[in-house]
């Protein structure tokens, strides 16, 4: 296999806050009955994770588990593990009805880091970020600026942002331009 | 600008992350329909002043379709439900006839 | 003179003096000023010129409602044309111009419009401008082009940013004086999140400079003091130099903050909008006071008394050394009072009412002041300063009784609330007799979703205007929000303000009341659009009856200040005029924004390279490393050729072509949309969705098919892979993938929702390169790999996994030119290194890149259809002559039976063919074909229209599809296209397949 290259190659910028291309990750859709056994068995296998509630993320050894619609799942691993990792869900859902995809190279995923990250992303999203609003396991799929992403927290000053690979330099330069300095609100922090 | 709650993912979505898409509970009319039918499934839309059913979808969301009962007046949300069915839920229309005593849409009150 | 005072002056910093320019004279004034106070200390009252008749005009106000102080402010990217002077903090080194004159302020040539103002009644526009037409074009258009329009627009590029801001809260203050500020407490003492905004820099409202107390301590002490505890609170946010700019639907309201219009040489953000969700929202926008209409009023030196008040107080500058103050209510006494404490002359103050004020005015009287009951001003002297008034009796018809020498005229008409937030959303309003105003009427507020109410005013917006009354309200407005956000409210004493008696006002709409003609047409009611007593009357007399309509009519409340002084007087006008009560008339409707904001804060982040979001394949990069000439598709940007050097985007287009058809191109095809479509009733579904029958195809192969809407129309179409017995990928056109995609969620969730189908849109997960031409074989072969791309391994219409070079692939045999073709998918993150491998291994085959047009040119002289061009929403699959692709074996599929209906069914339809021109000429895009005759708007009939039209290099010449009368039943016919210099040229109908009929070279 010849090196896979992220969208934007680990671009960095450092405003108030600082945004990061994180490189690939493996991401894969998985569609079925998230109440099924077979489900929660398959996410066990894959990742050891269970199968999250409403709008919440898990996590496991392997990995993230993340709810996006009410038979919908994304499971985030190591990009070097994605296709083992689909080799293990259909492996654990071939019984059933269920579509598991790997969408790794669909997605770019950047990182807001600092103490100003909520403020970045408040700029860009119709989102209520408050702290104790905005819960600590949860995804929130929603637009940033103009195209559709999802973010979560990865820690009490950084979430991460995913969106689609084609508008990667997009996303990028709207969370640049919003974490750059002279924009700080203070506000959610 | 509207903000409805998606039945499916529990967001509280403004108007910006939905997408509408139309009148709610068409019955669709196929090959054997007769001209009558086939029009009023392709072109007869209710406009009313007051009590609407209506399409969403939670296109910067979760991406899915679902349906909101509204004032078209007042933008009073009577309240959101499943696209999986084919007519208001009781509660909704119980809601309604509160606000709008004596109030039908197309073929429900 | 105005000047500035030796005392007054509680918002300046005197020992920080700040250097500004008016007009390139170089002024000075201190830290603290607004634009229009440091103006008024240097005695340049002057400030700008009317619209309409170049009058001019100085300041009337001192606030957000000013009408005639509005400037040029800075310069290049950094200019903006009408900025109030009095919400203008000023700073070292601004630059302000005034507007409206030539050539300069103090003499304008314009000024004749003021000569011949009686020519130019309201309506002037619209009676002379009836007829001829052509008048319009080379008389009034011009003039009016040339006249029109108050600033200059910006000619550079903005060089601030600006940024929006999603913001949350339970309770939303708008307003920071007294009672915005008790209101913040209450609701933020019940536990609500709240956000407390004030437009001004300055918290407490007009509050310190009417003085008084509250609970035994000066009333500023007491806002400090609510500041400070404020400030304390974490539930509260404070925000100064921010607007609510608009309240809308479902509690969303607008906040401009303006971040550094008072520094710009700060770097940073210049406004953010924020776009607040609120459950409860209190407007505390306070009131606004009300000019009087008498002759004159216009004059520079006639300002509002509560404006004069705040100049001194604030500002420590006087409007003029000799103040005349006319008034119908109490209030004004203390613009008497403070001009006095501050060594001004007052000589007379002119109370309408006939029975005068009440305790107020006894004072004045003690303190010396001459005071007069029942008089007014019969007109003011002067042209670009007061100089003097006539006094008359108010019941009267003008009579001058005395004439006072003065330099400046303080008045007062009452005061309005400010309702434009409370009303943006659907408040309604009750007229408030005592008051002579319209107040929010708290039974008839806005409702949100749920159908609560969910705005509440306070303070003097509410109608109170006394310091405890105020008080009062806002500490119940502000536990009314937060009870209403779902917090528990224990209900507290407001703190108590000092209680002043004042006698009621008397409405007064004209002075004196019986005023005639002449005086009423120097009596102005809008100062910026310059709209007159007369103007309203002359609306209602020629039956302008709705307030709406006199509004259009004479433009009274049109101009960038929205009315904000005028609307109250003028509909009173047309109430008097209609003889009907005021509240008959009604107002106008209030709309945001509040005062203007910037275009800027409109736009936020989203301009320059934000300005929308633009799709990039793995390998635009390369694209644009090797000079490709885009075109926009959707958001992405495809390259349309490759232009070599010098070379035209024609020349290019043929090289790639020639090269294609004879050796080996290469696509990028990235942006065409994957579907994956998956579960035991993936067929069944499918053959819902495709006018073809899906659900035969074998694993391995593909089928091209067609996508119609309900209405039968042709929407999309693409090839069907069939991957195994319960997976499908569906590609879709570069524009329809999300589209497509959400149309089948949409008929799997609302209609078949029993049907056992999962989709997934995989597009980016994918590059995906076409590989087309003669040697294509050769080329991949050449690649190595695992996977055997020969015709038996993998004939024409199939697909196959596998590795070509290094590379995980996917090979698809499908060809859109015609020629040998492999469409190969690889994993996006290696798209661009497999793109890098097949250019370097091309080489021997001189393989070169091709863009859309050859994509198009290629795909044309086949005969393939393209969406968007064939198709435009009216076509159907039966106009294309794709029977074929429509399966007749199936019940049912979308579309099927709209294209049964009569209009659907009938041979009068164009019908594709293709076309050559008997002299090879190309045919324009656009073209129609002619027919005999011409139509009812002596157009000529047409018969048919082209559709896509190309130079073809293959043949070398011009070949087009279109849609003609007959279709193919007229082949061998002569048809004449009509060309845009009005000629026609001649074209044979022929079949629309130019090249390769028989499919010989693609399936090989």
């Amino acid at each position: 296999m010849s090196e896979a290259v992220s969208a934007l190659s680990g671009a960095i910028f450092e405003g108030f806050a600082t945004v990061t291309d994180t490189g690939l990750r493996g991401m894969i859709t998985v569609r079925g009955d998230l109440a099924s056994k077979d489900m929660g068995a398959a996410i066990k296998a894959a990742i050891d994770a269970d199968v999250p509630a409403q709008r919440r993320v898990t996590a496991g050894n392997g990995g993230k588990v993340a709810w996006m619609s009410p038979d919908e799942l994304l499971v985030v691993v190591d990009y070097a593990t994605v296709l083992d990792t689909v080799a293990k869900l259909n492996a654990a859902l071939s019984g059933s009805h269920t579509l598991v995809s790997n969408v790794s190279d669909a997605r770019a995923v950047f990182e807001i880091r600092g103490a100003g990250c909520r403020d970045v992303l408040a700029k860009l999203a119709p989102v209520d970020l408050s702290q104790g609003v905005f819960a600590e396991t949860e995804i929130r799929r929603t637009r940033i600026a103009q195209v559709p992403a999802a973010f979560w927290q990865t820690g009490t000053e950084s979430f991460e942002v995913i969106c689609f690979r084609s508008v990667a330099q997009y996303v990028f330069d709207v969370l640049r331009l919003s974490a750059t300095k002279g924009g700080e609100i203070h506000h959610l922090g | 600008m509207l903000t409805l709650q998606c039945p499916y993912c529990g967001v509280w979505a403004e108007e910006t992350e939905l997408h509408a898409e139309g009148e709610a509970h068409l019955k669709r009319f196929g090959p054997d329909s007769d001209d009558a039918d086939f029009e009023s499934y392709l072109f007869m839309r209710e406009n009313p002043k007051g009590v609407h059913f209506e399409r969403w979808r939670h296109a910067s969301g979760c991406g899915k379709f679902f349906h909101a009962a509204r004032s078209t007046t007042t933008l009073e949300v009577f309240g959101t439900y499943s696209a999986q069915t084919l007519e208001p839920p009781k509660d909704i229309k119980d809601k309604i006839s509160a606000k709008y005593p004596g109030w039908s849409w197309r073929e429900f009150s | 003179m105005s000047t500035r005072l030796a005392t007054g002056g509680r918002l300046l910093n005197k020992a920080k003096q700040v250097t500004f320019s008016f007009n390139g004279k170089q002024l000075t004034g201190y830290e603290g000023d607004t634009l229009a106070s440091a103006l008024l200390a240097n005695d340049q009252m002057l400030m700008g010129r009317s619209f309409k008749y170049h009058r001019p005009r100085g300041v009337v106000a001192s606030g957000a409602e000013e009408p005639n102080a509005l400037v040029n402010l800075g310069a290049g990217g950094k200019f903006e044309p009408n900025q109030r002077a009095t919400t203008t903090e000023l700073y070292d080194g601004l630059s302000a111009t005034s507007q409206n004159h030539w050539p300069s302020l103090e003499f304008d040539v314009g000024v004749v419009n003021n000569y011949a103002a009686r020519a130019l009644p309201a309506g002037f526009y619209y009676k002379t401008f009836m007829a001829p037409a052509a008048a319009w074009k080379h008389v009034f258009e011009p003039i009016v082009r040339h006249s029109a329009g108050l600033g200059k627009a910006p000619k550079d590029r903005d060089a601030d940013r600006y940024e929006h801001y999603y913001a949350f809260f339970d309770v939303v203050i708008v307003g920071g004086g007294v009672a915005g500020l008790q209101a913040a407490k209450a609701a933020g003492l019940a536990g609500a999140t709240v956000l407390l905004m004030e437009q001004t820099a300055h918290w407490g409202g007009r509050a310190p400079v009417d003085g008084g107390e509250v609970d035994g301590v000066k009333v500023e002490d007491f806002i400090d003091a609510t500041v400070t505890e404020l400030e304390a609170m974490d539930n509260v946010t404070l925000r100064n130099r921010m607007m609510g700019a608009g309240v809308y639907d479902h509690g969303y309201l607008l906040g401009y903050e303006r971040l550094t219009d008072h520094a710009p040489a700060v770097a940073g953000l210049r406004h953010r909008l924020w776009r607040i969700r609120a459950k409860q929202i209190v407007t505390a926008t306070g009131a606004i006071e009300r000019p009087l209409s008498f002759a004159g009023n216009d004059i520079p030196g006639v300002m509002l008394a509560s404006a004069m008040r705040d100049y001194i107080v604030n500002f420590g500058t006087s409007s003029g050394d000799r103040v005349v103050v006319v008034a119908n209510n109490d209030d004004a006494y203390r613009t008497a009072f403070t001009l006095k404490i501050h060594g001004l002359d007052v000589p007379v103050i002119l109370d309408s009412r006939p029975n005068g004020g009440g305790p107020l005015a006894d004072a004045a009287r003690e303190q010396g002041f001459r005071v007069e009951n029942g008089k007014a001003i019969a007109k003011v002297k002067g042209g670009k300063r007061v100089t003097g008034v006539e006094i008359c009796n108010q019941a009267g018809e003008g009579a001058a009784l005395e004439e006072i020498a003065c330099d400046a005229v303080a008045m007062s008409g009452g005061w309005s609330p400010v309702v434009h937030l409370w009303s943006h959303c659907g408040g309604k309003l009750i007229w408030d007799e005592s008051q002579a105003h319209f107040r929010p009427d708290p039974d008839r507020s806005p409702t949100s979703h749920d159908g609560k109410p969910f705005v509440v005013t306070a303070g003097s917006a509410s109608g109170p205007l006394k310091l405890d009354d105020v008080l009062v309200d806002g500490q119940k407005a502000g536990e009314a929000a937060a009870q209403a956000a779902g917090f528990s409210v224990s209900a507290a004493e407001a703190p108590k303000g000092e209680v002043h008696e004042e006698a009621p006002l008397v409405p007064c709409w004209l002075m004196p009341q019986g005023a005639g003609p002449k005086l009423r047409m120097k009596a102005w009611l809008d100062y910026q659009n310059d709209v007159k007593v007369s103007d309203v009357r002359l609306a209602a007399q020629e039956g302008y009856e709705s307030v709406e309509h006199t509004k259009r009519y004479t433009t009274l409340g049109m101009a960038t200040d929205q009315g904000k002084l005028s609307n109250i007087n003028g509909l009173a006008v047309l109430s008097d005029a209609l003889g009907q009560p005021i509240p008959a008339t009604g107002t106008t409707t209030f709309r945001p924004p509040y005062t203007p904001i910037s275009m800027g804060s409109i736009a936020g982040e989203a301009r320059d390279e934000v300005f929308q979001p633009l799709r990039r394949t793995p390998i635009h990069d390369w694209h644009e490393a090797n000079g490709a000439f885009f075109e926009p598709v959707g958001q992405w940007r495809r390259p349309y050729c490759f232009p070599r050097g010098s070379e035209s985007h024609a020349d290019a287009v043929t090289r790639e072509i020639n090269q294609t058809r004879n050796s080996v191109g290469l696509l990028d095809a990235s942006t065409l949309g994957k579907i994956i479509v998956k579960g035991p009733d993936a067929g069944k579904f499918l053959d819902m969705m495709y006018t073809n029958m899906m659900s035969t195809l074998k694993p391995g192969k593909c089928r091209y098919g067609l996508m119609c809407n309900e209405n039968g129309f042709l929407m999309d179409d693409g090839v069907v892979a069939r991957i195994d017995e319960d997976t499908f990928l569906c590609h879709t056109t570069t524009g329809g993938a999300e589209r497509i995609h959400g149309w089948m969620e949409d008929w799997l969730q609302c209609e078949w929702w029993d049907w056992r189908v999962y989709t997934a849109n995989v597009t980016e997960q994918y590059a995906q390169i076409a590989i087309v031409g003669p040697n294509a074989r050769n080329l991949i072969e050449k690649l190595g790999g695992d996977m055997d791309v020969s015709e038996e391994a993998l004939p024409f219409m199939a697909w196959k996994d596998g590795k070509i070079g290094a590379f995980d692939a996917r090979a698809y045999r499908i060809s859109f030119s015609g020629e040998l073709s492999y469409e190969i998918a690889v994993p996006a993150s290696q798209g661009r290194a497999f793109w890098d491998v097949v250019m370097e291994l091309g080489k021997e085959f001189d393989i070169m890149p091709y863009g859309t047009e050859a994509l198009h040119v290629m795909r044309a002289e086949k005969g393939f259809i393209m969406i968007g061009d064939e198709t435009d929403g009216t076509v159907i699959p039966q106009d294309l002559n794709m029977q074929w692709a429509i399966s007749k074996k199936k019940e049912d599929f979308l579309g099927k039976r709209a294209q049964l209906r009569d209009h659907m069914a009938s041979t009068d339809r164009w019908k594709l063919a293709g076309f050559e021109t008997l002299d090879g000429s190309v045919i324009p895009d656009g073209s129609y074909i002619v027919a005999k005759g011409s139509n009812a708007n002596n157009q000529r009939n047409v018969q048919g229209r082209v559709t896509s039209t190309y130079y073809s290099p293959t043949l070398d010449r011009g070949i087009a599809m279109g849609l003609v009368h007959g279709g193919m039943n007229r082949l061998g016919d002569v048809v004449e296209f009509n060309k845009v210099d009005g000629s026609t040229v001649a074209a044979r109908v022929v079949d629309p397949v130019f090249y390769d009929k028989d499919g010989e070279k693609q399936n090989v």
